[in-house]
């Protein structure tokens, strides 16, 4: 936390502020990828549901920032939910189905309905958080916002995983059969986690939209989707601590490839596909892995 | 225009673009049915074909014949080569795996065409002509009957291999049941192996005949594959008459939708379908009850 203090330079502390946000994103996603055995591919959505909720709410209609961060939750969670429940109900990968389209709808909107979201070229002046007189304004101040966030999120979420629900959700992740016949309600549980991830994915848009304070569709799309699915994947999917270190990689990586611009997409599929291929359990969990059989064999 | 002959031109757009999704959701159903992947970069092989097509008789300027089996050849190939490379090295992955490998495919292929050709868009000129003809009012191009014969001789040809050939029959029986296939002899590694070449053949063919009307890029891919997939799952997972159908459902609500209701909207059509299905009817219009259970899904 005291990382801003030794970091004078504005640029390093802004990527620092969405390796929060993504973390987020990501946390939630690990949940729903590690724990309940399920994949999304439209968690950019949520994500953006969060954003422009919260900005049309505190921009056209006056609403604090805050309760507008609180109304995009009901409203994204809602929609989770609405999703989520048939999907699930059914066995097996509905939801991965389910989720793309979705997301892709939700891209189309935020296109079309330009006398609500701007259309393609979107909508700026969004308020930033206050605290009675004190504005959030600088990136310090979104640094301290963020990471509180996220560390009550990382703390609800190892609640979760340690818990009878999170012992519950890995049964389902080992045999869903099994978990079923010895009582858990797995569909309730799938159900739950959905919509928890979708919440985060919400409360990251609604801090990023008060931090950049402004809106268009282009980072709420299939690619950040995917991007999102690669930074859980590179961290390891059955954990939360290696979804942070996937969102982390994955947002200062691309500051450093900046030489390569649009090529960078070839690196994401390369990366994607290697660590799927090779080591399934994520980058860090399977390198710990391979060092652990190392040192057995010795 | 009259409100009849506009109907009637709404119709034949629908028509050309049912016979594209279609195809597309064919090559789902062929990988699906003999592997239980959902190969979600189906897309990029439509994408790949065309661009092939558009650079071998364009800028290498190869006779369209040549250029058109070709093309397919070489798609065919990278089918082959995407599954001796991300598929078959695999142990027992699991589902989510698998969905994600298609998606890093999918984004490798659609890397790999933006590295070879850039961004731009390519057109190609029709197969013969560019002079409409018309009928009660409304235009048709002629590569629309182009694409009507050529999606006709695909089935044509499906319904000959997979029905009267021993390499078809040994697919549709590791499609059936993969253990008992195998009991009986049949490779059941290279059956999957040939699922994805023939997938990507037939998502080539729909890649080079679409070209002239649509025009192609680097990023076509993901969306046809979304449509595809669509119509794939009204049709019936793994159901060709469903594919065929469905597309052609999916096709018409398309242009009626893009023509009376919004243009812009017209890309959520598919989808909104795709969710409804999902949600009411996971087995799709034709598809039996068993083959919507996805398999490994």
């Amino acid at each position: 936390m005291a990382i801003p203090l030794g970091l004078g330079n504005s640029y390093y502390l802004n990527v620092l502020v969405f390796v929060g946000i993504h973390s987020l994103i990501t946390i939630g996603l690990s949940l729903l990828m590690g724990y309940a055995g399920q994949i999304s591919l439209g968690q950019a959505a949520f994500f953006g549901l969060g954003a422009y909720t919260s900005g049309i709410l505190s921009t056209k209609f006056g609403v604090s920032p805050w309760l507008a961060l609180l109304a995009a939750i009901f409203v994204t969670g809602g929609i989770a939910f609405l999703i989520g429940a048939p999907a699930l109900k059914l066995k097996g990968h509905y939801l991965a189905m389910a989720t793309l389209a979705f997301g892709y709808i939700v891209y189309i909107i935020f296109n079309q309905a330009s006398s609500l979201t701007g259309g393609p070229s979107g909508f700026g002046q969004i308020p930033r958080f206050k605290l009675g007189n004190f504005l959030f304004k600088t990136d310090v101040h979104y640094y301290y916002l963020v990471w509180i966030l996220v560390i009550i999120a990382l703390l609800i979420s190892l609640n979760i995983t340690h818990s009878r629900v999170g012992r519950a959700l890995r049964s389902i992740h080992a045999g869903e059969l099994t978990a079923n016949v010895m009582g858990v309600n797995t569909a309730k549980y799938k159900i739950q986690i959905f919509v928890l991830s979708a919440v985060y994915a919400s409360v990251a848009g609604s801090l990023y939209a008060h931090f950049i304070t402004f809106l268009n569709p282009s980072p709420f799309g299939f690619h950040f989707s995917i991007v999102l699915v690669t930074m859980v994947v590179v961290g390891g999917v059955a954990s939360v601590w290696g979804a942070m270190v996937g969102a982390a990689l994955l947002t200062i990586l691309p500051e450093y490839l900046r030489a390569f611009q649009d090529y960078d997409i070839l690196i994401y599929g390369s990366i994607l596909l290697l660590i799927m291929v090779f080591l399934p359990k994520g980058l860090f969990v399977g390198i710990f892995d391979l060092v652990k059989k190392r040192k057995n064999r010795q | 225009m009259s409100l009849g002959s506009q109907l009637l031109q709404y119709l034949f757009t629908g028509i050309t673009l049912g016979t594209i999704y279609g195809m597309v959701a064919l090559g789902f159903n062929i990988i699906y049915s003999s592997t239980g992947i959902i190969n979600l970069a189906q897309g990029e092989f439509v994408m790949l074909g065309g661009m092939m097509m558009i650079y071998l008789t364009t800028i290498i300027k190869l006779p369209m014949v040549v250029g058109f089996f070709l093309s397919i050849l070489i798609v065919a190939l990278m089918g082959a080569l995407f599954e001796r490379g991300a598929i078959h090295p695999l142990k027992d992955p699991s589902v989510v795996t698998l969905i994600i490998i298609t998606i890093a495919a999918s984004i490798l292929f659609k890397g790999g065409a933006m590295f070879a050709w850039g961004k731009e868009t390519f057109s190609l000129p029709a197969f013969s002509g560019e002079e409409p003809v018309r009928v009660l009012g409304a235009t048709i191009l002629p590569q629309t009957l182009w694409i009507l014969g050529i999606m006709a001789a695909t089935v044509v040809f499906l319904i000959f291999f997979f029905g009267f050939t021993l390499t078809g029959k040994a697919m549709r029986a590791c499609a059936a049941n993969r253990t008992a296939a195998s009991l009986v002899g049949i490779n059941v590694k290279t059956m999957v192996l040939l699922s994805f070449a023939l997938s990507a053949a037939i998502g080539a063919t729909a890649g080079i005949i679409i070209a002239p009307i649509a025009l192609m890029d680097y990023n076509r891919g993901t969306m046809l594959a979304v449509k595809g997939f669509s119509v794939a799952v009204l049709g019936g997972l793994g159901s060709n008459v469903g594919a065929v159908v469905a597309g052609f459902v999916i096709g018409i609500m398309e242009s009626l939708g893009a023509g009376f209701v919004s243009s812009g909207y017209k890309d959520a059509i598919a989808l909104v379908v795709l969710l409804l299905v999902l949600f009411i009817k996971p087995g799709g219009l034709l598809g039996s009850r068993e083959k919507g259970e996805f398999k490994k899904f």
